[in-house]
């Protein structure tokens, strides 16, 4: 008796209002986002109003940078044996064998041609996180335009042959000069594929229109 | 660092009583795991799918019959806009003669300014058509039709044939944020009828003469065309 008791004061926070939270967060973030595919050179796009998305399936993306190197890539999740049957026909074309390793390397998504086909064997031999200081060593690769080798016709055309429906989508950096944008749609004109998608950005109807 | 309080309780409790159980779990590395998570997802991922802009582009060996057409175009009706370096656009209004060649003035400078720039002097010159759409885009607010009306509604006044045509013309020192820019404005201004073409010797003429304020032409003999 007598004795003053201190309070025992607990400090537990309950954090189970808190994990209820971020589980809805990532739910959220998990249902609404898309992953930002991964592509050999960053691409700033310019903005648009337009509001039609890119398609998911079927697309032949076409990558433009501010120099005018070109780069392909097949975006389709179901598109690996088209992609492997494309290279398989380049392949044929410019008499080169890719064995089934390197052809599976092509197979991913995120492999794109980024580089002309005398290299693109020992380019398929780097692994995939590798490609990126591949394509640096190499003064940044890109699929040759030039009239007299233009490889990005070949390309275009196997994917073509392979696939009918694959739809075609340019995506520029808005900083490249004109005629370099020209010169590769001047190469699909004249494959005669005049038909295509340019990618931009979103940017809100100005008022009045 | 889940508790489990075990209340051991020295003589506390009787004896015979069940003994309390204190359990709670600490939930804060859950929640650190999910604010990483959540990191994780806020920096590779994009919330908003990149746009497309379709474009048609006329089969090369069809560009002899479309010169052809282009010379069809009503004059008074007809716009070409060239695209020139460092964010400019010259335009003039209907068929190159003889006139423009003679007057370095008869190109006009403007920019993609959002007000003042190359979308006024379209929408101005396409004003009834910018109303309508304006009107249909209410009205497509309101619910009063429907998506499908409204697209049918708007590509039939984009294809007017007493519309307003122009004619883009990217010069080889413009970007391509330029062109995507232009191409945006005919979106903007509701024009439907535009083509993508390759500056002509007589463009080329016209933009040096301007930028020369005309001294170009004192040195050089104007195209025959």
């Amino acid at each position: 008796m007598g004795k003053v008791k201190t309070k025992k004061k607990d400090t537990f926070i309950d954090m189970t209002a808190m994990s209820d939270v971020t589980v809805l967060l990532i739910t959220f973030f998990m249902l609404t986002a898309n992953f930002i595919p991964l592509e050999p050179i960053q691409v700033i796009t310019p903005a648009s109003v337009m509001e039609t998305k890119v398609p998911d399936y079927n697309l032949i993306n076409i990558l433009i940078d501010p120099k005018g190197k070109v780069y392909m890539n097949i975006t389709n999740p179901a598109a690996k044996r088209d992609k492997i049957e494309t290279l398989e026909r380049m392949g044929a074309k410019y008499s080169i064998t890719f064995t089934d390793k390197e052809k599976a390397n092509f197979g991913e998504p995120t492999t794109f041609a980024a580089v002309p086909m005398g290299l693109m064997k020992q380019f398929l031999t780097v692994d995939v996180i590798e490609q990126k200081d591949f394509l640096r060593e190499h003064d940044g690769g890109g699929i040759p335009t030039d009239s007299l080798n233009n490889q990005l016709a070949e390309w275009i055309k196997a994917a073509k042959a392979v696939n009918r429906d694959f739809q075609l989508s340019i995506k520029a950096d808005q900083n490249t000069p004109y005629p370099l944008v020209r010169g590769v749609t001047s190469t699909l004109q004249d494959i005669k594929e005049n038909r295509f998608s340019l990618v931009t950005q979103l940017r809100g109807m100005p008022e009045g229109f | 660092m889940s508790e489990i309080n075990t209340d051991s309780g020295h003589g506390g409790g009787k004896k015979g009583q069940p003994k309390k159980m204190n359990l709670r779990v600490d939930f804060t590395p859950m929640v650190d795991m999910n604010m990483l998570l959540i990191t994780f997802f806020m920096f590779c991922t994009s919330l908003s799918k990149p746009q497309v802009m379709e474009l048609v582009l006329p089969v090369k060996d069809d560009q002899v019959l479309n010169d052809d057409e282009k010379n069809k175009v009503k004059d008074s009706k007809a716009i070409t806009l060239i695209l020139g370096a460092k964010d400019k656009v010259y335009y003039y209004l209907g068929k190159i003669d003889k006139e423009k060649y003679a007057n370095w003035q008869s190109l006009k400078e403007t920019n993609y300014a959002p007000t003042g720039g190359v979308r006024d002097v379209l929408a101005e010159r396409n004003a009834e058509t910018v109303k309508e759409i304006v009107k249909l885009k209410q009205q497509r607010l309101k619910k009063e039709i429907t998506e499908d009306a409204f697209k049918e509604a708007v590509s039939t006044l984009k294809n007017d044939p007493n519309g307003l045509v122009v004619v883009i013309k990217p010069s080889d020192e413009s970007s391509y944020k330029n062109m995507v820019d232009v191409l945006d404005e005919m979106q903007i201004c509701g024009i439907g009828k535009y083509a993508l073409i390759e500056m002509s010797e007589g463009d080329n003429y016209l933009l040096k003469n301007y930028l020369s304020q005309g001294e170009y032409a004192s040195g050089a003999a104007a195209p025959n065309k």
